[in-house]
């Protein structure tokens, strides 16, 4: 219906505004085929064209092979993983109990802790990231040979800056549920920490998704933080990794355009399945304004 | 009835416990922490400063005298009008015309949105590619059109433009999102009744979806100008040190610079310092401007 109202206009007006709007898609999407055709390339054959598609004498996979031998990429694919997993669900545990919490008991002071929440979400990483590393170094986790404890070096910062934002989502929604529904389960003898895990936990499932797609991309996506706490190579994260081979091998375009679409690749895969939830999950914060 | 259950307020702080311990120990104090760290002289990271810098405060007094700082938040300023501008400028456009498109907007929403996704690192060295001196993208698309000369994407003049047309363009899907389903929102009969009195599209557009999406654009307003202030990873890979000749710097790179490659730690957290108090005054501003109305 909605459509029917709208579409009657002048067919001009209506190609313009395709003409714009395919414009804009192809800025998105052309740049990354652009970097994809060219990572099969020698180095030397995408100086001259670089528009051509790589097909017969144009195609190699040097690139690729150079990229697996020069740089450990199954490496930082691992600690990457492993990390935003990592900080995906502590979020999801942390800010859950905590939002429910929030959420549903009034106390002396529950006031005051709700404030701090929504004011811990100002903080940007610049302005604690030295402090947590000095106190991180003190406790013997950062920056060590142990690998399991520099990667949680990195995951107890993230966890804290994505926390706060996930509690007021998360409260938000929470304080939407019925609260009948925990009123049932209190008459059948259900104690709290049974209504939360088997009522609000179950309700909530679709803001925890949100939560934890947010988290993970986000742990997933960052340099700035990982750069302070993963600096030995051996533990290189996938952001480190594409920042020093930038600085290393700059030159190597045909390379570098291999570990781009190494990168890249996965993740526009990942998004073409899931892209209902990442969108709303990006956005969610936003909206609720 | 539900206060009942609720009553018992032992469970709370078990829940709540966790998360508040996080938030104190990685958050609240460092934040405070880093002001100290501010005045005291800190040769290492990693390491405690035990003594202060004489003056204490002179940190401060050198940020004064720095030229790298005024260039740095010059840029950043920069770069808040181009992210507002930029980014929720064309995502308005974007999103009342695919308001009145029939078929693919769900293929528009996808595509627009996906370079978020994607990590600024990566999408930092596809856009050293894109353009390269010799031979990138963009100069042999100039070369194909007829262009003799090539351009140095990277040449000092115009190196602030090449860093923050990628930045730009990386968020513009994120404000298009969320200005569609603000659109989405507004009521269908508004629509109808206008068409029955005969408006055009561009009337409709101009006396409904503008207005009723006032609410909407002060809050992508606010978020773009506070994005812009923690701007870091594709500036760092594109023009890392603030090259050329230090011109690049915006205030989270310059931190970083004195952080970890000068290694004037107290220093980069002084700066720290000035990205809390100019991301304070800048909200503030942009909140005053931009104030949401009842309609």
């Amino acid at each position: 219906m909605k459509d029917m109202t709208k579409m009657k206009k002048n067919p001009a007006g209506i190609i313009i505004v395709y003409l714009f709007l395919v414009f804009w898609a192809l800025t998105t999407i052309y740049p990354i085929l652009w970097v994809l055709q060219n990572s099969f390339k020698a180095k030397d054959k995408i100086l001259g064209n670089s528009f051509a598609l790589p097909f017969g004498e144009l195609f190699t996979m040097a690139n690729y092979r150079k990229a697996f031998e020069t740089t450990d990429i199954l490496g930082s694919y691992k600690s990457s993983l492993f990390i935003s997993t990592m900080v995906a669900l502590l979020v999801v545990l942390l800010a859950g109990m905590g939002a429910y919490a929030l959420a549903r008991y009034k106390f002396f002071g529950s006031g005051l802790i709700h404030s701090l929440v929504v004011g811990a979400m100002m903080f940007p990483a610049f302005a604690t990231v030295i402090s947590v590393f000095q106190m991180e170094f003190r406790w013997g986790i950062a920056n060590t040979g142990n690998w399991f404890l520099n990667m949680l070096s990195v995951i107890l910062p993230q966890v804290a800056g994505n926390l706060a934002f996930a509690m007021v989502v998360l409260m938000g929604y929470i304080k939407g549920l019925p609260i009948e529904l925990e009123e049932a389960a209190y008459m059948e003898g259900c104690n709290v920490f049974q209504i939360y895990f088997k009522v609000i936990m179950p309700l909530t499932k679709p803001s925890f998704a949100t939560v934890a797609i947010f988290s993970f991309l986000w742990s997933y996506n960052d340099l700035f933080t990982q750069s302070f706490f993963l600096r030995r190579p051996d533990m290189y994260s996938i952001t480190m990794m594409l920042n020093s081979i930038s600085a290393k091998e700059g030159t190597d375009y045909g390379m570098m355009a291999a570990v781009v679409a190494l990168i890249i690749v996965p993740v526009i895969i990942v998004y073409c399945f899931l892209q209902k939830y990442i969108i709303k999950g990006m956005t969610a914060g936003a909206v609720k304004g | 009835m539900g206060a009942n259950i609720y009553r018992n307020k032992k469970p709370a702080l078990v829940f709540l416990l966790p998360a508040f311990l996080f938030m104190v120990l990685f958050l609240y104090y460092p934040f405070f922490k880093n002001i100290l760290n501010s005045f005291m002289e800190i040769k290492r990271l990693g390491i405690a400063g035990t003594e202060f810098n004489t003056p204490w405060y002179s940190n401060y007094t050198q940020m004064f005298q720095d030229q790298n700082v005024w260039t740095s938040v010059k840029n950043t300023i920069v770069m808040m009008v181009v992210t507002l501008v930029g980014q929720v400028g064309i995502a308005i456009v974007l999103a009342l015309m695919v308001d009145n498109i029939g078929r693919g907007k769900q293929f528009f929403r996808t595509v627009f949105f996906f370079p978020i996704v994607i990590s600024a690192t990566a999408l930092g060295l596809m856009f050293n590619l894109i353009f390269l001196y010799d031979k990138g993208m963009v100069n042999q698309m100039l070369e194909a059109l007829g262009k003799q000369n090539l351009t140095d994407w990277k040449a000092e003049g115009i190196a602030l433009f090449t860093m923050m047309l990628p930045v730009m363009w990386q968020y513009v899907g994120f404000y298009f999102v969320i200005l569609v389903t603000g659109l989405n929102n507004i009521s269908e009969e508004l629509y109808e009744a206008a068409r029955i009195d005969g408006a055009t599209t561009l009337q409709r557009v101009r006396y409904i979806s503008v207005p009723l999406l006032h609410n909407v654009i002060c809050t992508c307003s606010v978020l773009a100008v506070t994005g812009a202030l923690k701007v870091f990873d594709l500036p760092w890979v594109m023009f890392p040190k603030g090259m050329p000749l230090k011109t690049t710097f915006l205030t989270g790179t310059y931190m970083y610079y004195q952080t970890m490659e000068t290694k004037n730690v107290d220093y980069g957290a002084a700066l720290a310092v000035l990205i809390v108090v100019l991301g304070i005054v800048l909200s503030k501003v942009v909140n005053a401007i931009f104030r949401e109305k009842d309609y």
